[in-house]
């Protein structure tokens, strides 16, 4: 795509519209310097940011365990995890600073509540079952969700998915094998593994949105290629791929409704109380406000040192750290 | 098994107080930095702050596994029996006392390694690896240093009184360990001068008086420690505590 808007007056937008149609149509990937439509931009803008401050945000729960975890091997798994976290974070920001936007705005937004992050960040981490529980289930969420990001319209935004997604299965996997290991260790171990399932199932089979018939921007992402499947079929795919996981690891999903449906060819699974998911969007889950907070402090007791690191660099000429 | 006939490989003596006093160091270090996930000035520091807490632990891991399971010593001992200096078990502070901190260690660990990685013992592997991770270390700590001190009013104000607080313990750094093959004499001047050259182009004086007085810190080695350092243990050992036993 190479379309560009005209420096001089009076653009030829149904023109630039044609152009970005087709390009879409064509599966072809829009750039920062293509032209672009506003709606577009600023769907793409709310969804990078609600996603970079989700990795922000969600280095809170696990990190929660870190000076916890009850093996140097796992304490090193953990922190890796935390830091590949802020890693994608800063991905994501870059990303969506091609659409013109800055990481200081989108920062201000999110402490100011007017940007949103993934609302499963706003459930507790209560025992050490929990950071197995969220690599398997978070994390296995997230990647069905953001393995269709990879194929996204956006350029920059795909290429950020594309090694986040590395990243993202790895963690997966070990937080598979944490689980694991708990549910095959002793009975108490084993007990922690399923009490952390329980509790994390139905909050992580809420992190693919609202139902179809009730999600907002579905339709209009869909048609410009940012989203490639529905809230429900991700959904679906994910408690498919769960169940028999389950199975092998040993431990059981809290859902009596959930059975194989010979003729869909699909788990059929219970209702979602979706009450709860708006309460908590709203911000009135159990760590909204312990989050928030969290974030607010760390970035305002660190203003000194970032006003200090742009002092330094005005005096010596040096890049902004 | 051939029973107890000839053997043909050489028997490498560990040095275990040695071996557990730079482990510790590094394991206690290692649990303070990871303390700051998710509370860091700015995201960079996020990712670097773990960075050097990932290399620490990796190290505490090897030293440690030379003298027994690692998580045993790791989770297991009570805290008169940490080798580590009292500077690295020092709480966090603001983000300069975690400079200062990193400042005073990283400088001390990357001569010490050096001299380990040219000597013929059991930590020369290690130390060889080790030392271009805590060059790494040392260079963060420094540009923080010079950022801070040589930054606005309100960091130079802190970093000086991070740079003092934490002065007192940087003695112990250079006493005698049992099998520690280093000249600690040697270490110290490398040690002095090193920071003397930061702290000047960072605009901030050395701390003032000997190391040693009005108190200096000392007994970590022998397993005296500050205050905060049984707290920290009581978090770190709690789980694996409650589950004797368990693997995890």
């Amino acid at each position: 795509m190479t379309a560009t808007a005209p420096e001089t007056e009076a653009p030829d937008t149904a023109g630039l519209e044609a152009v970005f149609e087709a390009a879409v149509a064509a599966d072809e990937r829009i750039e920062p310097r293509d032209w672009m439509p506003d709606a577009y931009r600023a769907t793409l803008v709310r969804q990078m940011a609600q996603h970079a401050h989700s990795e922000i945000i969600g280095m809170q729960p696990e990190a929660n365990w870190i000076t916890r975890a009850p093996s140097l091997r796992r304490k090193a798994i953990l922190m890796a995890k935390v830091q590949d976290e802020a890693g994608h974070g800063l991905y994501l920001y870059s990303a969506a600073e091609t659409l013109g936007t800055g990481r200081e705005e989108l920062l201000d937004k999110l402490h100011a509540g007017r940007q949103r992050y993934s609302s499963i960040f706003n459930y507790p981490t209560l025992t050490w079952a929990d950071v197995g529980a969220i690599g398997w289930l978070v994390d296995g969420a997230a990647i069905t969700n953001q393995v269709p990001l990879c194929r996204c319209s956006y350029g920059p935004y795909a290429r950020a998915m594309v090694r986040i997604c590395k990243e993202e299965s790895f963690h997966q996997r070990q937080g598979y094998e944490l689980l694991l290991t708990l549910s095959r260790g002793t009975p108490a171990q084993h007990a922690m593994a399923q009490d952390a399932v329980d509790r994390w199932w139905w909050p992580s089979l809420m992190m693919f949105g609202p139902p179809d018939d009730a999600s907002a921007h579905s339709a209009q992402s869909m048609a410009w290629k940012i989203k490639r499947h529905s809230n429900d079929e991700l959904r679906q795919r994910f408690v498919d791929i769960c169940v028999p996981q389950a199975e092998s690891l040993g431990l059981t999903l809290p859902d009596p409704d959930l059975r194989w449906n010979e003729e869909r060819g699909h788990y059929d699974f219970g209702p979602i109380d979706w009450d709860e998911f708006h309460e908590v969007l709203r911000g009135n889950g159990p760590c909204n406000d312990q989050r928030l907070a969290q974030r607010r402090r760390a970035h305002e007791e660190g203003a000194w040192v970032r006003e200090a690191a742009a002092a330094y660099a005005a005096k010596h000429g040096e890049a902004t750290a | 098994m051939t029973g107890t006939t000839s053997r043909t490989t050489v028997t490498t003596v560990v040095p275990e107080r040695a071996a557990l006093a730079l482990g510790d160091d590094a394991l206690v270090l290692s649990h303070r930095l990871g303390e700051w996930a998710g509370h860091a000035p700015v995201l960079e520091e996020e990712v670097a702050l773990a960075n050097i807490a990932l290399d620490l632990l990796g190290q505490a891991r090897t030293l440690l596994s030379l003298v027994g399971d690692e998580d045993d010593l790791a989770f297991l001992r009570e805290e008169r029996a940490f080798r580590n200096v009292q500077l690295v078990e020092q709480p966090n502070g603001d983000f300069a006392h975690t400079i200062a901190r990193q400042l005073y260690f990283s400088a001390y660990q990357e001569l010490l390694y050096g001299q380990l990685a040219a000597s013929d013992t059991v930590f020369a592997p290690l130390a060889a690896k080790a030392v271009k991770e805590v060059a790494y270390h040392r260079d963060h700590a420094e540009h923080w240093t010079l950022r801070l001190g040589d930054g606005t009013d309100e960091s130079r104000r802190r970093m000086r009184h991070a740079l003092d607080a934490l002065w007192r313990y940087t003695g112990e750094l250079f006493e005698p360990v049992e099998g520690l093959p280093v000249d600690g004499p040697a270490l110290r001047e490398g040690w002095l001068g090193r920071i003397t050259g930061v702290l000047e182009r960072a605009g901030l004086a050395l701390p003032e008086g000997p190391q040693h007085t009005p108190w200096a810190a000392g007994g970590g080695r022998q397993g005296i420690h500050t205050e905060p350092f049984g707290r920290m243990l009581a978090e770190m050992q709690h789980l694996h505590r409650s589950h004797p036993g368990a693997s995890w």
